[in-house]
């Protein structure tokens, strides 16, 4: 019999096949956006050719806050508690600044119980990439509405929504977050192209991915199911990723694409599928996620992106060296240090 | 105890006062905001530089100007620094408060008051000595809105000619305490010797003096705030968060400035990150964070935020995160008295979260442990991967304290357990929650350490030794057996009792905090006054070390002395000996928000006693 060579498992540029990013199986249900939300965290990692060592995943409370068992195993996580995912990511990074921190996050976690939290990450232009995996609800609890369920949406049981939703991209945008977009975890191209970006990009990157939840959202009268998104997704550009690392090039139209030149050289093409938009103006990015309200449309794309604003730790001018591991000789000053206090306070 | 020696012959001519001689309490009245802190500061100088045994307290309202405020130094020879209840000598600067205070004094106390006040009138068996401040202000300060805060400098100068303080002294305290204005400086001195040379026409009648002596020699002047964020910087910490908070503010703004001095590197930038952070919920989950990826990272908070931290703190505790938390304690319960001292806080930091938790925590008395247990905090919470509290008080941490000089870190420092790269090429891999050594102590990685087996699943839900997620009840119970025994473990490690035994008494008292300045003085009246010798136990840290457990076993009866309504040390200790010792232990406590004095102490306890 004849044996078949097989061949050698594809690699990416630091020599990892994609299974090196992959983590445990999913207990979630089947066919919760979610899943599909891991998925592309292992394709954008993969591809970028990141190290997974060098990646931290923090996440809160809920469903989503679990996924991060399920992808890049060789990566640490903290799951925290509910709505904290912000504070121990900024620990963290604080700590080890030259870690890759990807927090996840939902919509219960973010825009409820953790939308304290959530503003004064926002504020700081930490550099993380926080997902919102957003389907309306409370799915751990069973159902219950959450502040990201649009007005006039209904619960299984018949329950409608009366009270307006909060955008977390609108809210981002307000505070200082400097990469803000919305995907949709159906939308295999964008998220994709969007999370490689969002790698790329160095700041807070704040990504609302509407991920329908099959079991408690996905009916007639949901505004966060896989049909109402794919009826009502509005894409503002088509989103190609060129990064860094890669030569190969296409022409582009330049009166169609806005180029965006991320902080490793990277690009990021957004081509207009709606004429005048343009991400890097903030307050007419707030403005039209705005009116997408009133128009019942859910707007996606990259909202808004400024590559170059100054990261919380510019701002704090720590040393390059991260502070976890710096060592005693740094950290603890020397005897003549201690005894110029001691003679000041004779 | 002899507190008097040369007689002196009272003004008055009815008869002959004893000289009182380096003992006495001055208290100062005054509004807060108008910059009496800088007179007070200089006036406890100017006695600690005679070589005077000295003690600041400060007794201030929880508001920025306007309400009084009061100041009291303690000059004491024999060494006494805990509050003493008397006051000896009023300087009477707040109108509002004048008469009460005046009222409230013991017969042949001394008062210095403004003029227009007229208090003499009050009382006829006090020593009055009025002073025309604006009068003395107008000449050396021009500058009219500057009059209102050079005004108090004048009683200085007024007190150090009554109770014969050398002007010297008074000028070196003054040049230290404007060290960097000297124009600032030039007119507080100005101000201080109008009132010295003022002083000159009042006819001395109160007994009190300051003398030279030589027991400060070397000594520091520190507040305990300042001491601990001394004591964090020595002890490497390198990311601190947190979020303004009376008492503990000025520990962490102290820290910034000291590691903004110490801690830049030769490249110009931080060897350390410090967020004002948006809650105490934020600041204690950056301090879960960052001492998950592998920095000494702290916070520093008072009651009300350790409210807020118990969520996390039960994470860090299931987690197995290292972090240090310094509760300056304040009177709760709620906003309470956020100005006044308390060691309230004690049970509910120990037990501090939902389901089963228990936290190691370290109890300072003085500055010098301020600094040194902030060391042991740092220690102890990577050795055992787990919170550390340090409890501290208003008192320790805001009022200043005379100390022996901080020793440099005697022990290099120690991260705990921790596997690198290399351990773990030579392992293979690592089970995170393993029992390997015994200890109850499992081995961790750093987040960023660069091999495939080194990451694990950090999480507050149900985990087995792997760090797998898991419900099964048995890897739950092994897993919270586990982690009791590292707290069983740190028995052994934790800051032993200072323990006093004189072999003559089966009467012990045991307390902790700055409860142990009035007990220091208590001891001594119940000696001297009552012929009661006691044995004394200063805690210093929970759980308990063995020494408690003999020092119980020993006595018959244990007074537990703590600053708290529910004898919350007290109940800790019942849940730790043997049922039969618990009657054994009696409580003396002391709710009232000011720092506790001797006198209270002896006489609780002799009316315990019976006697």
């Amino acid at each position: 019999m004849a044996t078949t060579p097989t061949a050698a498992p594809k690699t990416n540029r630091i020599g990892l096949t994609v299974l090196d990013y992959r983590g445990s199986k999913t207990t979630l249900c089947a066919g919760c956006g979610h899943n599909a939300i891991s998925e592309r965290i292992i394709d954008a990692m993969y591809e970028m050719g990141v190290q997974p060592e060098r990646v931290i995943k923090p996440s809160g409370i809920g469903c989503s806050s679990k996924t991060p068992a399920y992808f890049m195993s060789r990566s640490h996580s903290l799951n925290a508690v509910h709505g904290r995912m912000p504070s121990v990511a900024t620990g963290a990074i604080l700590a080890n600044h030259k870690l890759i921190a990807l927090g996840v996050s939902g919509d219960g976690d973010t825009a409820s119980i953790g939308i304290g939290q959530f503003v004064h990450l926002m504020r700081r232009n930490l550099p993380i990439i926080y997902i919102i995996e957003d389907n309306g609800v409370y799915g751990l609890t069973k159902g219950q509405f959450s502040a990201t369920a649009d007005l006039g949406s209904k619960l299984k049981t018949g329950v409608i929504n009366d009270l307006p939703p909060i955008d977390t991209c609108a809210m981002a945008i307000t505070l200082g977050a400097t990469f803000v977009g919305r995907s949709f975890s159906g939308d295999k191209k964008q998220l994709h192209s969007m999370l490689k970006a969002a790698i790329a990009h160095r700041g807070t990157v704040m990504i609302d991915v509407v991920s329908p939840c099959v079991t408690f959202n996905d009916h007639e009268g949901s505004t966060k199911s896989y049909k109402y998104m794919k009826d009502h997704e509005e894409p503002i550009q088509d989103i190609s990723f060129v990064p860094a690392f890669e030569e190969i090039d296409v022409d582009y139209d330049p009166g169609a694409t806005v180029e965006v030149t991320m902080h490793d050289g990277s690009r990021l093409r957004l081509t207009k599928l709606e004429e005048d938009y343009d991400p890097t103006n903030r307050i007419k990015a707030i403005s039209r996620l705005h009116e997408a309200h009133e128009k019942d449309e859910v707007l996606t794309g990259v909202f808004y992106v400024n590559p170059k604003a100054p990261t919380f730790i510019d701002m704090l001018n720590v040393t390059d060296e991260p502070l976890a591991t710096l060592p005693e000789s740094v950290v603890r000053p020397g005897r003549e240090a201690l005894e110029q206090v001691m003679e000041e306070l004779r | 105890m002899a507190t008097t020696d040369v007689a002196l012959r009272d003004a008055s001519g009815q008869g002959e006062r004893k000289r009182v001689v380096n003992n006495m309490s001055i208290q100062v009245a005054t509004v807060n905001g108008s910059g009496s802190q800088s007179s007070n500061t200089v006036l406890l100088r100017s006695i600690f530089q005679m070589g005077v045994p000295v003690s600041g307290k400060n007794l201030f309202p929880s508001n920025i100007a306007g309400l009084p405020t009061w100041y009291t130094i303690r000059a004491c020879k024999d060494g006494y620094i805990g509050r003493k209840k008397e006051i000896d000598f009023l300087v009477a600067m707040n109108p509002e408060t004048a008469q009460e205070d005046v009222m409230s004094l013991a017969p042949g106390a001394g008062v210095l008051y403004d003029e227009p006040l007229n208090l003499n009138k009050l009382r006829n068996d006090l020593v009055f000595y009025s002073v025309p401040y604006d009068k003395l202000v107008a000449p050396v300060c021009p500058e009219a809105k500057l009059r209102k805060l050079v005004k108090n400098m004048i009683y200085v100068g007024v007190v150090a000619r009554l109770l014969e303080i050398d002007m010297a002294e008074v000028e070196k305290a003054i040049r230290k305490q404007f060290a960097t204005k000297a124009k600032a400086a030039n007119l507080n001195f100005a101000a201080a010797k109008a009132g010295y040379d003022y002083a000159a026409t009042l006819a001395k009648q109160d007994p009190y003096f300051i003398q030279r002596m030589d027991k400060t020699a070397g000594k520091i002047i520190i507040d305990g705030n300042s001491a601990a964020a001394l004591g964090c910087m020595f002890a490497g910490v390198t990311v601190v968060t947190w979020y303004p908070i009376t008492p503990s503010s000025s520990l962490v703004e102290t820290l910034i400035e000291y590691l903004k001095e110490y801690r830049i590197g030769p490249d110009g930038k931080a060897t350390f990150a410090v967020v004002q952070a948006e809650d105490e919920l934020a600041a204690i989950g950056m301090v879960i964070g960052a001492g998950w990826a592998g920095a000494r990272s702290m916070t520093a908070t008072a009651g009300p935020g350790i409210s807020l931290m118990a969520e996390f703190a039960g994470l860090a505790y299931y987690a197995e995160v290292p972090g240090v938390i310094w509760d300056i304690q304040r009177v709760g319960p709620s906003t309470g008295l956020p100005t006044r001292t308390s060691q309230g806080d004690i049970l509910s930091t120990a037990f501090l979260s939902h389901g089963d938790t228990k936290h190691i925590m370290l109890l300072p008395s003085s500055v010098a442990e301020c600094f040194e247990m902030a060391q042991d905090a740092f220690h102890l919470a990577e050795q055992f991967q787990t919170l550390v509290f340090v409890m501290s008080d208003l008192d320790l941490g805001m009022n200043y304290w005379m100390s022996e000089p901080f020793p440099y870190p005697a022990t290099p420092i120690n991260r705990g357990k921790i596997l690198s790269k290399e351990d773990l090429e030579r392992l293979g891999s690592f089970a995170r929650y393993k029992d390997s050594d015994g200890d109850g102590i499992g081995y961790r990685t750093l987040p960023g350490t660069e091999h495939p087996a080194a990451a694990y699943f950090a999480r507050g839900s149900g985990h087995n030794e792997k760090a797998q997620y898991s419900e099964r009840p048995d890897d739950f119970e092994r897993n919270m057996e586990r982690i009791n025994k590292k707290f069983e473990t740190a028995r052994s490690f934790v800051p032993r009792p200072e323990v006093v035994t004189t072999g003559k008494t089966k009467i012990g008292i045991l307390a902790y905090g700055t409860s142990h300045w009035g007990i220091v003085e208590s001891r001594d009246q119940l000696r001297d006054e009552y012929n009661l010798e006691t044995d004394y136990l200063r805690l210093r840290a929970y759980p308990f070390t063995r020494e408690v457990h003999e020092f119980i076993e020993k006595h018959d009866r244990v007074y537990v002395v703590e600053q708290n309504r529910d004898a919350q040390m007290l109940s800790l200790l019942k849940l730790d000996i043997r049922p039969e010792l618990v009657t054994r232990l009696r409580s003396i406590a002391h709710i009232h928000g000011l720092p506790l004095d001797a006198r209270s102490v002896t006489d609780q306890l002799i009316s315990m006693e019976g006697k």
